[in-house]
């Protein structure tokens, strides 16, 4: 009974990883078709479409807007959310659950509504769309993750350490920048590099408050009218390479952190 | 004298803590409730036909309900949102569960990461990669045509069912992820015990990891509400352009029509619909530490 089970485990295990690793292995697969069309069967393996995406303007003006969007509103969501987590944990204010919760809000909402609450405030405020209202909205989205983190991570021990420092002498500033933030500094790191990921890969938002100048995803977007290219499988392929890079660099950051 | 100070020191201990948090607090206010309120005014502002300022009137809701396929846009979202969740979750519960008990503690996490990779592909490209398997030339299509099971391609792709494939074959992922850290929270005791009184491993499952696996499942299936009757790519890429769903309605709406006070109206009913199951499922979500 027991061995059927693992039996039919094992198979149930192995059809949903083939469910869920299939597009992706096929996307990385036919990026490196030797042909005008991603599809079967595959010849190759070549690597034109990578050249011909890396020396594609738009999409190379795209990479850069959303490297620059990313980091933005990346830092500014976690500079916001620490110092919000700092003063929510830290500190008996009143309405400080309300606050929280006001924060905490923008969780629970569809990107579209954020999308379309800045689109409509911009047009009857007469303003034209640009790539910092895309940095505005996905700070939005973005801060209250990093306030959500940093207040796990804001916990008694921590505050203790504070207090000491605060007997010896140090300022609010100086416990702020020399004890706390060193102390959670892993969480932070984590916490950009999760911003970083979900605005990099953010479409409604950015596609709602840009015209001309645009992120990678809504180039993407464009090139998708031209069917099933070699080229949108290369960016794809490439994407995915930089988004794992960035989750392995943040597992050994945290892992190293932790072992120390 | 040392009470004067003392009152003085948590006065500004209290001042302190209010102006750490509200940076925050103001950039939700300012671009995020504002922008909401203008929305909700502009919802009352209809356009008019001869381009003179409107008047506050609630002719735009009425035009919306009044026409049968926006209503069939809300529809089509709901069923597909809610056959999505069903699906996500039927698949997703087994898949977390064998991980989570069958399959040893230390490759439980490396597990995990594989079954989420497609999580950090791009979020356009992830439907699209759907496209190379799903389309007429797709693979599928590709390999059934040369077993010779089928003689012309047949239609996988650009319909609803490929919608929910996508959304799927997403939220299977993110179910999964929440399911699994819900079930490894279960003190395992709970279940000895329920075995050393003499249930079977089924009645076991039944009345105590089931139970207990519930604020999991509640929070994965409100995510996948809330990330699924928003999303515009899926439906729009992978559905075909017979039965719309909402967001694609509401994009319609500002891109062709120009009317921004109806896809005001559009974007506050599909809030009131994700509002609405919050509520049903505010309960167990609550009891929910992951």
């Amino acid at each position: 009974m027991r061995q059927l089970g693992n039996v039919l485990s094992g198979f149930y295990l192995t059809a949903c990883y083939i469910f869920i690793l299939l597009p992706v292995a096929v996307l990385i697969l036919f990026s490196f078709q030797d042909g005008r069309l991603a599809v079967p069967p595959f010849k190759g393996p070549v690597l034109d479409w990578y050249v011909t995406a890396f020396n594609n303007p738009r999409m190379m003006d795209g990479l850069v807007n959303s490297l620059m969007v990313g980091i933005v509103s990346s830092a500014i969501s976690v500079i916001l959310g620490f110092l919000a987590a700092y003063g929510i944990s830290r500190h008996e204010f009143p309405a400080r659950r309300l606050l929280q919760g006001v924060i905490i809000l923008p969780l629970a909402v569809s990107y579209l509504l954020v999308g379309m609450g800045l689109l409509v405030t911009l047009s009857s405020l007469g303003l034209g769309p640009s790539l910092w209202m895309v940095i505005v909205g996905h700070v939005v989205i973005n801060m209250p993750l990093a306030f959500a983190i940093c207040l796990a991570q804001l916990g008694e021990h921590q505050r203790k350490i504070e207090w000491a420092a605060r007997d010896l002498g140090a300022s609010t500033l100086r416990v702020l920048t020399q004890v706390t933030m060193p102390m959670i500094a892993a969480a932070l790191v984590a916490a950009f590099c999760l911003c970083f990921t979900l605005s990099w890969d953010e479409f409604i938002i950015a596609f709602l408050v840009t015209r001309f100048d645009v992120t990678l995803p809504i180039v993407i977007w464009t090139m998708l009218r031209g069917g099933l290219n070699p080229q949108t499988n290369a960016v794809g392929s490439f994407i995915f390479l930089c988004s794992i890079l960035m989750l392995v660099a943040v597992e050994l950051l945290l892992f190293r952190k932790r072992r120390a | 004298m040392v009470s004067s100070n003392e009152a003085r020191a948590a006065s500004q201990a209290r001042l302190a803590g209010l102006g750490f948090t509200l940076p925050a607090v103001a950039w939700i206010v300012l671009f995020f409730g504002a922008p909401l309120a203008v929305m909700a005014v502009m919802s009352l502002l209809p356009l008019t036909a001869d381009g003179t300022p409107p008047q506050l009137s609630l002719k735009a809701y009425r035009d919306f309900f009044s026409q049968p396929a926006y209503v069939q846009a809300i529809w089509n979202s709901v069923v597909t949102t809610a056959l999505v969740v069903a699906i996500s979750l039927l698949l997703a519960y087994p898949f977390a569960y064998v991980l989570a008990t069958r399959v040893p503690k230390r490759w439980q996490r490396f597990a995990l990461a594989c079954a989420i990779l497609p999580f950090w592909t791009s979020y356009v490209v992830r439907s699209y990669a759907w496209l190379l398997v799903l389309a007429p030339t797709g693979i599928v299509n590709w390999v059934l045509i040369n077993l010779h099971l089928i003689e012309r391609p047949i239609t996988l792709a650009y319909n609803p069912s490929a919608t929910v494939f996508g959304f799927v074959h997403f939220f299977i992922m993110l179910n999964a992820l929440t399911i699994y850290a819900n079930l490894v929270q279960i003190n395992p005791r709970y279940v000895l015990a329920a075995q050393d009184l003499g249930a079977s491993a089924w009645r076991s499952f039944i009345a105590v990891t089931l139970p207990l696996s519930v604020p999991g499942m509640a929070v994965g299936a409100f995510l996948t509400v809330v990330l699924c009757i928003g999303d515009f790519i899926t439906p729009q890429i992978l559905g075909g352009n017979k039965e719309l769903l909402l967001p694609q309605v509401i994009m319609m709406q500002i891109q062709r029509q120009l009317d921004l006070p109806m896809a005001s109206v559009m974007s506050l009913v599909l809030t009131v619909i994700v509002a609405a199951v919050y509520l049903l499922v505010q309960k167990p979500m609550r009891s929910a530490r992951l």
